[in-house]
């Protein structure tokens, strides 16, 4: 199973893509596919290097991947502050342009890109985010 | 690398690659230079944009706020392929920009 570690830096984004992405096109997804695996990636990816670490530590970012014939599982691992899912509020469009909110942008791509998006804090050790895409 | 280019009535801003945590700033950047002018109608054309995430769509969202606060501005879309209209469909941005197939169309909006 590829596994990669990456600095928990928003200059690595790109490199964490890639590598899920060349893992996704491996597995035969097409590129609308591949896209929305990579869209949900850089979200979970983004939201670890914004919300994870203090200011100024150098965390990390594990990345693995796996195919099967059932679609494909990407799991995201930090060791920062643990993070709760249900806490960040799903974002309102029945808003007006001015009131509209950014929090919950990410989460809502996340899970409207790919078909599972499955938070798990692990205590003292961070946190594991597996997603999954089906064939 | 973003580009700014200056029409009669409208100014065009085109990126490339990537928009994401790292490179947005650098786009916001050049939206944020372009309102501080005053210049409050703007085309962002997205033809040579391959990738798009929400820190990206909150730069177009945070520009159009301060767009839409004038009269008559507005930032409009041209040119997002497929891949593209994904993220901005995802995130809801139907709602909040107009979006046209190229950008001789987006200009002609104005």
């Amino acid at each position: 199973m590829p596994k990669e570690t990456f600095a928990a830096r928003f200059e690595n984004l790109a490199r964490i893509c890639e590598f899920v992405t060349t893992g996704s096109r491996e597995a035969g997804f097409n590129e609308a596919d591949t896209y929305c695996i990579e869209l949900a990636t850089n979200e979970a990816c983004t939201n670890i290097i914004e919300y994870a670490y203090d200011d100024g530590a150098e965390g990390r970012i594990e990345c693995s991947i796996e195919a099967d014939e059932k679609g494909v599982t990407i799991v995201i691992r930090d060791w920062g502050r643990p993070f709760d899912a249900s806490e960040v509020p799903e974002q309102n469009f029945d808003v007006s342009l001015e009131e509209l909110d950014h929090r919950g942008a990410g989460l809502r791509l996340m899970r409207g890109a790919v078909d599972e998006v499955v938070f798990e804090p692990l205590p003292g050790q961070g946190n594991r985010l597996t997603i999954k895409k089906f064939r | 690398m973003v580009e700014t280019t200056q029409l009669d009535k409208v100014d065009v801003v085109k990126a490339a690659g990537r928009i994401d945590g790292h490179t947005s700033p650098d786009l916001k950047e050049a939206f944020d230079g372009l309102l501080d002018q005053s210049r409050y109608k703007l085309v962002f054309d997205m033809s040579e944009i391959d990738f798009l995430s929400s820190s990206g769509v909150w730069v177009l969202l945070e520009t159009q706020k301060r767009c839409r606060r004038r009269n008559r501005g507005d930032l409009v879309i041209a040119s997002a392929n497929d891949n593209i209209q994904k993220t901005l469909d995802l995130a809801g941005l139907v709602h909040f920009m107009k979006m046209y197939e190229d950008v001789d169309s987006a200009v002609g909006s104005f």
